[in-house]
């Protein structure tokens, strides 16, 4: 260090700051101790709003630089940082940045060893203030007041507990962002005024000063409740990044304990409502059999009848699916034996495809209906049903491993493909299936039944051609 | 369903919304509302404005306009044959809702997306609407997000690029075995095509600003893409494989991975059990590898055991040291950028701060520790000249040593 030219040798100063944020201020003061020499140890460096040194005692008065003085270095990344180090509430900030510009004259490039423990210090502290002002700039809350004095009736008011003495430093964030709005800033620290034209600065203000509620704040607790996934709790995420000093302020917080709560409830429910398969599919078709008849996944499987198993040679190359058990099959407990199922033996007969060597099975296994009297009428099972039933329906198929099956009607193409599809669309050609087995896709024989004049003879040829190209396809995959 | 309040419908909407990942508002070009007669700005950083319990972050409005759907995708919630309460908003409804969450700063903009109700067309346009609204009608300078909609007109989708700061498609299933079963409706050829066309559109607009200051700007935060992990067979090497794809033929900001997570109403072809949400977070590691850390996506597969998944006990940052022992321990006092990089427990600040620090001074163990966030995770990677992990690197429990110790499971871990 060169010589003290300019002092006295047991001179102290006590240099006060007119406001704990003024940066410029202490820059200015700091240029002129640097050029008098004055070494860091002889300087207490105090702030407004902050507590004196209380044995302190010095000339408050500054020296004079020499008029040949050698001008201050600074390097731009040491500004960068002590400005926002300055508005750090640590109570030595400014003995900090004094000593780090102290020891930056000597040792220009200082800043870039960041194993040094001075510039380590001055890092965190502009690393704890730029977070501060982040979180400042995320968790302000405005709420709206109504005052009919002004033109535009409309003016926002937030308060806010910043950890440092940021407010005036963010100003320029939220004129730049709510430039068309009135708006005020309330803190413990001070104030902040905008009437969408001149920011003004006011005096600290207290909790009681900000309105109490906003009727939005319901719409975005709504928001905050139903965005949250119950299914992927990570309170410890959530809490490093919001923690919990934050809360009071923020309208949403009261929901976060008992959405935690709630959080396992709710997944469990996900999931029973979901019916979401955990368990492994049967591996026999005894297995199937005996599962189909305690299944109760869908409100079919709780009416009043009885599930109805597929039936054929567990090794069959042909599987013919159908919709759903009819009244008739329900109470024979074996598929397609009803009217529809009596056509549709007497075409495959015509066909030439012995049903001995298909299996049946169908897409729900048990029979939906509305009672009318005696009777007990068919309803078509929705989508959904369908699509619960399909675990029932891929177990089959694992088992069986059909080369060909024969989807007749939408609901037995849905249950194989898991998409609804348009019969007169698809017909007449094979859909390839992830198994390597192929899907061929007909009318259900029941349709044909409804049927009378023309259209009967129009669908009942295609019908005829369709099962006849299975035949023919049958016999190109067995040879 | 007119009788709805917004209140109700908020709550649905919001609700369908939360399978997206993707909340981003960052990197997208700097305006302000200053002279104009609206509001919002925005920085290029984004902005968190509060975080759920699931941890995530909520910058945006994220809803959709409609939860009816002419689609059937089985792993989606608003898929025609599920039963959910069904609701809809207007484009004018979506704007008040925006203009009014953004003006008590509860968020930086809106992510809008949708159901698809009549035709792709009819919703891209109903989507376009809420953000002409809020650009045009209200002169709004937030961040808005817009969803794409396969199938959509490439007009409507480029007229959306530019009210958007970012648009994005979901290729949803990582393989297109997997798109072709669970949701059948969808055609990844159609999803990768239009990617492509917003890629060229990006860069036909860069290039068009490049010369006319007045171009217009035309989706300034890019795109991106989720895909959905753990709902069908595929193995982290094949998503990790599909997103450095991704990521090299269309040019996106960024591909999140979203856990399939159980669903109400979950249709039956679904799996199984849901994946532990570990593996997503050893995805988005991977993919902070490649992108940060220069990794080739061959690289972190290797990180991969011999079944094509990653290790969940530990990082793939790790795995791949411990796979790769003679390329370790490194000298912190030589070693280049991108070999220090690859030292587990050395984050790209770290390794800049070491680079800075060493043109001062030879970097002894203390040096290093206070550069590090954690010395004991680093120290057997590296020498320094008072430190050499003589047998470290060798040790065959080396793994147990650095996995980290298993905690107590939480009464209600996720």
């Amino acid at each position: 260090m060169s010589a003290l030219r300019h002092i006295e040798l047991d001179t102290c100063y006590l240099v006060h700051l007119p406001e704990p944020d003024d940066f410029d201020a202490w820059r200015e003061r700091a240029r002129v101790l640097i050029q008098c020499d004055v070494p860091p140890d002889r300087i207490v460096w105090t702030a407004a709003g902050g507590a004196g040194d209380l044995f302190a005692r010095g000339d408050s008065r500054l020296p004079a630089p020499a008029p040949n003085a050698p001008p201050v270095r600074a390097s731009r990344r040491f500004v960068e940082l002590a400005r926002q180090a300055a508005l750090h509430t640590d109570p030595e900030r400014f003995a900090l940045l004094y000593r780090l510009l102290w020891r930056l004259q000597a040792d220009p490039r200082i800043m870039e060893d960041k194993a040094d423990l001075d510039v380590r210090r001055i890092e965190e502290r502009s690393k704890a203030v730029r977070r501060d002002s982040h979180k400042m700039h995320a968790f302000v809350r405005f709420r709206r007041v109504e005052s009919d004095e002004e033109e535009n009736g409309e003016h926002y008011v937030a308060w806010f507990e910043p950890e440092h003495h940021i407010l005036r430093a963010n100003a320029g964030f939220f004129v730049r962002r709510f430039a068309y709005m009135k708006w005020s800033i309330l803190t413990p620290r001070g104030s902040l005024h905008w009437d969408g034209e001149t920011l003004e600065e006011g005096p600290p203000a207290q909790r009681g000063d900000a309105p109490t509620g906003d009727p939005m704040e319901d719409l975005w607790r709504t928001y905050y409740a139903s965005i949250f996934n119950p299914a992927r709790l990570k309170v410890g995420a959530m809490l490093k990044e919001m923690p919990r000093k934050y809360w009071k302020n923020m309208p949403e917080a009261a929901l976060i304990p008992e959405l935690i709560a709630g959080a396992q409830k709710r997944e469990l429910q996900m999931v029973a409502e979901g019916a979401l398969e955990t368990e492994d599919r049967p591996g026999t078709l005894k297995a199937v059999d005996k599962a189909i008849h305690q299944c109760r996944r869908c409100p079919i499987g709780c009416l009043d009848n009885r599930a109805v198993m597929g039936e054929g040679p567990k090794d069959a190359a042909l599987m013919i699916v159908g919709e759903q058990p009819g009244d008739q099959e329900d109470l024979a407990g074996r598929p397609f034996v009803g009217p529809a199922g009596q056509l549709l033996d007497r075409y495959l007969e015509k066909a030439g495809v012995d049903r001995k060597d298909a299996y049946l099975t169908n897409a729900v296994k048990h029979f939906k209906f509305v009672q009318r009297g005696k009777r007990r009428l068919h309803q078509s099972p929705t989508a959904k049903e369908i699509d619960i039933c399909r675990w029932w329906l891929e177990s089959e198929r694992e088992i069986v491993q059909p080369k060909l099956i024969l989807a007749t009607g939408a609901s037995a193409a849905r249950g194989i493909l898991g998409k609804t599809v348009s019969i007169s669309k698809t017909r007449g050609e094979p859909i390839p299936l992830e198994d390597n087995s192929e899907l061929w896709v007909t009318a259900h024989p029941s349709y044909l039944l409804r049927l009378d004049g023309e259209a009967k003879e129009k669908q009942t040829r295609l019908f005829e051609a369709d099962l006849a190209a299975v035949k023919e396809r049958l016999a190109e995959l067995a040879g | 369903m007119e009788s709805q309040s917004i209140l109700e419908r908020l709550g649905i909407l919001a609700d369908a919304a939360k399978y997206d990942a993707s909340c981003a508002s960052s990197g997208t070009s700097g305006r302000n509302s200053l002279g104009g007669k609206g509001i919002g700005s925005t920085e290029g950083m984004g902005i968190c404005h509060a975080y759920a319990p699931d941890g995530r972050c909520i910058s945006l409005l994220k809803i959709l306009l409609t939860n009816h759907c002419v689609f059937d995708c089985h792993y989606c919630i608003n898929r025609k044959s599920s039963n959910v309460r069904r609701a809809r908003f207007t484009p004018q409804e979506v704007a008040d809702l925006t203009l009014s969450f953004y003006r008590r700063n509860y968020i930086e903009g809106l992510f809008l997306s949708s159901g698809i109700v009549k035709s792709s067309n009819r919703t891209m346009e109903q989507l376009i609407e809420a953000a002409r609204i809020l650009r045009e009608e209200h002169d709004f300078r937030g961040y808005i997000h817009l969803k794409t909609i396969p199938e959509a007109d490439p007009e409507l989708v480029h007229e959306a690029g530019l009210y958007a700061d970012r648009v994005s498609i979901n290729v949803e299933l990582p393989t297109d075995s997997g798109l072709t079963r669970l949701a059948p409706d969808k055609d990844a050829r159609q999803i990768e095509g239009a990617m492509g066309r917003t890629k060229d559109d990006i860069a036909e607009t860069s290039d068009a600003r490049k010369r006319f200051r007045h171009a217009p700007r035309f989706v300034p935060a890019g795109q991106s893409t989720q895909m959905i992990v753990g709902a069908d067979a595929a193995t982290d090497a094949d998503i990790v494989d599909k997103a450095s794809r991704l990521y090299g033929s269309f040019g996106l900001r960024r591909v999140y991975y979203s856990a399939f997570s159980p669903i109400p109403d979950a249709s039956a072809v679904l799996p199984l059990k849901r994946p532990p949400l570990i593996r997503e977070h050893r995805l988005y590691q991977s993919d902070w590898l490649m992108r940060f850390y220069g990794y080739k996506p061959a690289e972190v597969m290797q990180a991969a055991g011999a079944d094509g998944m990653l290790p969940l006990d530990i990082d793939p940052k790790l795995a791949w040291a411990l796979k790769f022992r003679d390329r370790f321990p490194l000298d912190v006092n030589r070693a280049a950028r991108e070999d220090l990089l690859r030292v587990p427990g050395l984050g790209v600040g770290a390794v800049d701060r070491i680079l800075a620090a060493r043109r001062h001074r030879t970097l002894r163990l203390d040096d290093v520790a206070r550069l590090t966030q954690s010395i004991a995770k680093v120290r057997p990677f590296l020498c320094t000249v008072d430190w050499r992990p003589t047998a470290l690197t060798d040790r065959a429990d080396l793994r147990a040593l650095l996995a980290p110790k298993q905690e107590q499971l939480e009464l209600f871990a996720a």
